[in-house]
């Protein structure tokens, strides 16, 4: 295997395990920072003591993304040194500027929220957690500007094959930035949501606190209903954006091997890049045209308008993005059944329901990947779209078997690392929130 | 002077800032981690010892990647050439910074295998302790680069008498950090210990110290007429052997200071003996300099404004932070 392989199933690996934990926090870090304004009104236990139970599992959760995150930013020094170079100029800074205004937030007022209990003011306290919320989302922000460059680069020239700064903002929000950031902030909100509801939907079937739980179960699946029906909007605004400034990879996703007018949105099948056909497949006429343009007999640019060249893989891409389309309807039909239950008052009696949620804690996790993953595979084969390709961005200095000594030592660590935060996390959750630790 | 090249240096200079942030801050809890044996016997003792770090190491720790992305906007090629060049050193690195982060929080909670988790701090915090002085001594002895300046040298270069030594210097100034940083927070039985091993390692300290002035002479002459080099070599002396004097006195907080400066004094050696070259290039072609590596004028401009508004404020709450968890510090109340 060559070392350009080697090092993107490294980054991919690495990049896919970090990405497990950010979405938790920040969906974590929003509930606990509404559970500690709820305790500093009301001053009531139950939001206090659902909130410092929350806190511990964040802890836990956070180190994980603290000692994956480190890897991901030298990543592109060690695997990455000629992207590094090329773009350095440009791409260097979010990275740094997110270190210094939020990652330093972040961990400084984790430590409150940890230890400062009783050591601060209720309203230094409240302070800290919104300052968590912040920060973590802010540092957001930052990685969907430098990973946004990539896709729809802007504010900048070309100067001596390497690209160079023109225009701050305009790199900074560049056209993909702002509905990318949308997209993924409320991705990880339905994230901590079912996540924390799939805690509490635990505790309910095992009648076990329930007088903590019940609050906690209402206020994430109020959390989980506006953002599953949200994601649908960003969700879709991302779409228009993708067909509008990177075609071929918005014709990857839907397989749409010829140009059209009025074409179907394909809902599921088994494309074939060598036939450029898709067997078995299910569609409804004229959807997409119309999602794309309002107009049921607009065109739609399919990948016979590009040099195969610049196809990115059609298969994983179309597979990866339909599985995630088809999770967030499976999320807009519970949230659905969630508002109904709401409304009828028979949210913690429904006990197949609240099996539902357990089942479905883990499901954003598999969504976010499948969407990173459609993302950055429908991206190739450029590192930045239409300006470096993937395999002219990897570092010349290292060999491939280096790289590949260092990717059976990623999997072997973090499958490992991932083996004992499951234990712990399922140790901290059945001991509850009376325990001390 | 072009406003370039005063952003070069600006940008030479606030990198050396972030690197002393990160030794004297990092440095302590690196220094405790790698002394965590000598430090803490029982299980108790474990306790605390991690106690008196724990509100602080990750914040800490933020200075690595704070400086780690300034490198990279500022000066990309040098960050590129290093980073992919010392490919495996740097990837033990990174698994020893994973497995120190996560062994906190796995000590506290797995205890089946506390004494892992305990031993994977220790040597999660001395790798990383000991190797990055070996990388600085890289740049400094010089490397081999091709005219693309790409490394052409292998693991082993990485392992020459010059960089060893300037990686035994580091170490020690980080065990000094950590001791007299321990004498300070801690106390009874643990804090009795530090103090001892604060002699010991003063010791250390100067042994590596001259051995790497030794080494300077053979394999890097020319540094020895670097007259600002001598004035920090001054402040690294009267820093070590008064931190020494004020721990056996019983200042705790003098000594931890003092040892901190003498840190500073070693980064200023580096930066004197280093301007204004980034990594030195062995075969006799060109350096990676703060000239030639650098970004352009209005990347380096932008990163000016993003350090002058975001770095106060890190330090203000970072003070504020510290005050907080002044003192001794004893059950935490996790």
């Amino acid at each position: 295997m060559d070392a350009v392989l080697l090092s993107r199933i490294q980054f991919g690996f690495a990049a896919g395990f970090h990405f497990i934990f950010p979405p938790l926090t920040l969906g974590l870090t929003l509930i606990i920072f509404i559970l500690e304004t709820l305790y500093f009104r009301k001053n009531s236990e139950i939001h206090k003591e659902i909130s410092t139970f929350l806190i511990r599992i964040l802890a836990l959760i956070f180190t994980l993304g603290v000692a994956s995150g480190i890897v991901l930013e030298f990543s592109f020094g060690t695997n990455w040194a000629e992207y590094s170079r090329m773009v350095g100029d440009i791409f260097g800074a979010p990275l740094a500027a997110e270190a210094v205004f939020s990652f330093f937030l972040e961990s400084t007022f984790l430590a409150i929220l940890l230890f400062g209990r009783s050591r601060v003011s209720k309203k230094a306290y409240l302070t800290a957690a919104f300052l968590v919320f912040f920060a973590s989302h802010l540092s957001g922000l930052w990685i969907i500007i430098a990973n946004s460059w990539m896709q729809t680069p802007a504010g900048y020239a070309i100067e001596n094959g390497r690209a160079v700064l023109t225009d701050f903002f305009a790199a900074a929000f560049n056209p993909s930035t702002g509905v990318r950031y949308l997209h993924t902030v409320v991705a990880a909100w339905v994230t901590g949501a079912l996540f924390a509801a799939g805690i509490s939907a635990w505790f309910l079937l095992k009648k076990r606190s329930e007088n903590i739980f019940r609050p906690l179960l209402k206020i994430c699946v109020v959390i989980f209903i506006i953002t599953a029906a949200l994601q649908f909007v960003s969700g879709h605004l991302h779409v228009l954006q993708v067909g509008e400034t990177q075609p071929a990879k918005m014709a990857a996703f839907e397989a749409l091997w010829k140009t059209g007018n009025g074409v179907p949105m394909s809902l599921f099948g088994i494309p074939s890049e060598t036939t450029e056909t898709t067997k078995l497949e299910v569609s409804v006429p004229k959807l997409l045209s119309i999602l794309m343009h309002f107009d049921s007999n607009a065109e739609v640019k399919g990948l016979n308008e590009f040099s195969k060249e610049v196809w990115p893989p059609i298969v994983p891409t179309y597979l990866t993005y339909h599985l995630m389309v088809i999770i967030g309807i499976i999320f807009g039909i519970m949230a659905l059944i969630a508002l109904i239950l709401l409304a009828r008052k028979k949210l913690f009696t429904a006990n197949w329901f609240l099996k539902v949620l357990l089942i479905a804690a883990p499901l954003p996790l598999i969504a976010n990947t499948l969407g990173w993953v459609a993302a950055e595979i429908g991206r190739q084969p450029w590192a930045v779209y239409g300006l470096l390709k993937t395999a002219d961005a990897a570092s010349k200095a290292v060999p491939a078997w280096q790289a590949l000594i260092s990717l059976i030592l990623f999997v072997i660590v973090y499958s490992l690392l991932f083996a004992v935060f499951l234990t712990i996390f399922f140790k901290i959750v059945k001991r509850g929130p009376e325990s001390k630790i | 002077m072009e406003t370039l090249q005063i952003l070069q240096i600006i940008w030479f200079l606030l990198i050396g800032v972030l690197f002393v942030g990160y030794s004297v801050l990092d440095g302590f809890d690196l220094g405790v981690g790698s002394l965590f044996p000598f430090l803490a016997k029982t299980k108790e003792e474990k306790q605390n010892l991690f106690d008196i770090i724990w509100p602080f190491w990750d914040g800490n720790e933020v200075w690595l990647l704070t400086a780690g992305g300034a490198l990279f906007a500022a000066f990309p090629y040098a960050y590129a050439t290093v980073f992919s060049g010392f490919y495996l050193a740097l990837m033990l690195v990174l698994f020893a910074l994973i497995f120190r982060a996560v062994s906190l929080e796995f000590w506290i909670h797995d205890e089946k295998r506390q004494s892992l988790w305990a031993n994977a701090f220790t040597v999660g915090s001395f790798l990383p302790s000991l190797l990055y002085g070996v990388a600085l001594g890289n740049v400094i002895v010089g490397i081999p680069l091709d005219t693309n300046m790409d490394f052409t040298g292998t693991f082993f270069t990485l392992l020459r008498p010059y960089p060893l030594s300037i990686g035994l210097l580091g170490l020690a100034a980080i065990l000094l950090q950590g001791s007299t940083y321990t004498a300070l927070k801690a106390d009874g039985t643990i804090k009795e210990r530090a103090r001892l091993l604060t002699g010991k390692i003063w010791i250390f300290y100067i042994v590596t110290f001259v051995l790497s002035i030794v080494m300077t002479a053979v394999f890097a002459p020319k540094n020895f007429s670097n007259i600002p080099a001598w004035i920090f070599f001054v402040v690294v002396l009267a820093g070590t052997f008064l931190s020494r004097r004020a721990s056996s006195e019983g200042s705790d907080l003098k000594a931890f200071l003092l040892s901190s400066l003498s840190f500073i004094g070693l980064w200023g050696i580096t930066g004197a003996i280093q301007y204004p070259n980034l990594v030195v290039n062995n075969t006799g072609g060109g350096n990676i300099t703060i000239f030639n590596g650098s970004s352009t004028s209005l990347t380096l401009t932008v990163m000016l404004i993003i350090a002058v508004i975001g770095v106060p404020i890190v330090l203000g709450y970072t003070i504020y932070v510290y005050r907080v968890f002044k003192g001794k510090i004893k059950n935490l109340n996790y």
